[in-house]
């Protein structure tokens, strides 16, 4: 009977999906202090990346066709990734889209992102029916073994959430405050550098930012934290 | 880049204590780093933040390489009277900025 226990008990442990009603955003797993920094609207650090964006998007002409960003790029982030012209593309890339100069992680592609990020923060991220071959793309990715360590996403965010990995609260993996400011960083960086940092860990195939299979994986976590609010940009540890 | 943003009250009560914060955009590299090639960082910090209420210095602070990249530093000082807060930062490489806030004091 003991013997049967422990056979079944892996099963058991392996939720697979967390239930709506049980989804954190990482701002929950946070101590109290990292909370006060991303709290503090006036001299938080995102600060120095908000304004900047502002700054750039008058001086690259967003203006022109967009005008005032606190008005037409509100609840802009809260849709991305989005299907654009039969393409899937995140934040970033629709950004960039008439300014390909800025390179990925470049300090003013963060900016920019951030500032356009801003204008959604508190509102429920949506995903639209059109990305639905792109996120199952990414569910796949997320549940795919992968590297040296051969292991998948889902091993941690989804079945060991809450548990602690060196030291660490593992989250799960709900993209609601992207771009961040890390303080492993000690600066704003994307959702792909963060994509990176795992896949590291897992001694896997590191893939480029603006990546097809990163922009799924991306749909997918914005679809797996679908109703949950955006907190961007936020402040992780 | 040398954004720099305060945060103090715009308006206060006489002999009140007043928080004042402050936020600097640097790097603040250690110079204890070293390059994939073994090549020493050189040393890039800020050295010291000034801040004068009304010409009178009320606040100074020297910052050492052991502090993050954008410091945050917040210090308390009592609302006297209406005037100007000057913040001035300097560091290595010759990084200096200054920013001036107003407060009014009823």
């Amino acid at each position: 009977m003991r013997f049967f226990l422990f056979i079944l008990f892996p099963a058991l442990v392996c939720a697979g999906e967390i239930p709506l009603a049980e989804r954190r955003s990482g701002y929950e797993f946070m101590s109290k202090e990292t909370r006060a920094m991303q709290d503090d609207e006036g001299t938080g650090p995102a600060v120095l990346w908000l304004l900047d964006g502002e700054a750039l998007w008058g001086k690259l002409g967003c203006t022109s066709c967009h005008g005032d960003a606190k008005a037409s790029m509100k609840g802009v982030a809260a849709r991305y990734p989005a299907v654009v012209d039969g393409k899937l593309v995140n934040l970033e890339q629709q950004v960039r889209h008439k300014a390909p100069s800025l390179a990925y992680e470049s300090r003013d592609l963060l900016a920019l992102t951030a500032y356009v990020a801003r204008q959604s923060r508190g509102m429920e991220i949506q995903v639209s029916e059109k990305s639905k071959p792109h996120i199952e793309r990414g569910r796949e990715f997320f549940h795919r073994r992968q590297g040296q360590l051969d292991l998948a996403c889902t091993q941690c965010h989804d079945d060991n959430w809450g548990k602690k990995l060196a030291g660490n609260p593992i989250p799960q993996a709900h993209p609601t405050g992207y771009p961040i400011y890390r303080l492993e960083w000690q600066a704003m960086g994307s959702l792909a550098r963060r994509f990176r940092n795992c896949l590291t860990g897992m001694r896997a195939e590191l893939l480029a930012p603006g990546s097809p299979e990163f922009v799924e994986l991306e749909a997918y976590l914005m679809w797996r934290a679908r109703g949950m609010k955006l907190d961007a940009p936020a402040v992780r540890p | 880049m040398s954004r720099v943003v305060v945060n103090v009250p715009a308006e206060a009560k006489r002999g009140e204590v007043i928080e004042i914060r402050t936020l600097a955009g640097h790097p603040m590299e250690t110079g204890f780093r070293r390059t994939q090639l073994g090549e020493l960082i050189p040393r890039d910090i800020i050295r010291s933040l000034v801040c004068t209420y009304n010409g009178v210095e009320v606040f100074r602070a020297d910052l050492h390489p052991a502090v993050a990249a954008n410091p945050l530093i917040s210090f308390t000082t009592v609302a006297t009277e209406s005037g100007t807060l000057e913040f001035r930062w300097s560091g290595d490489n010759g990084y200096s900025a200054t920013l001036s806030a107003a407060i009014k004091v009823v």
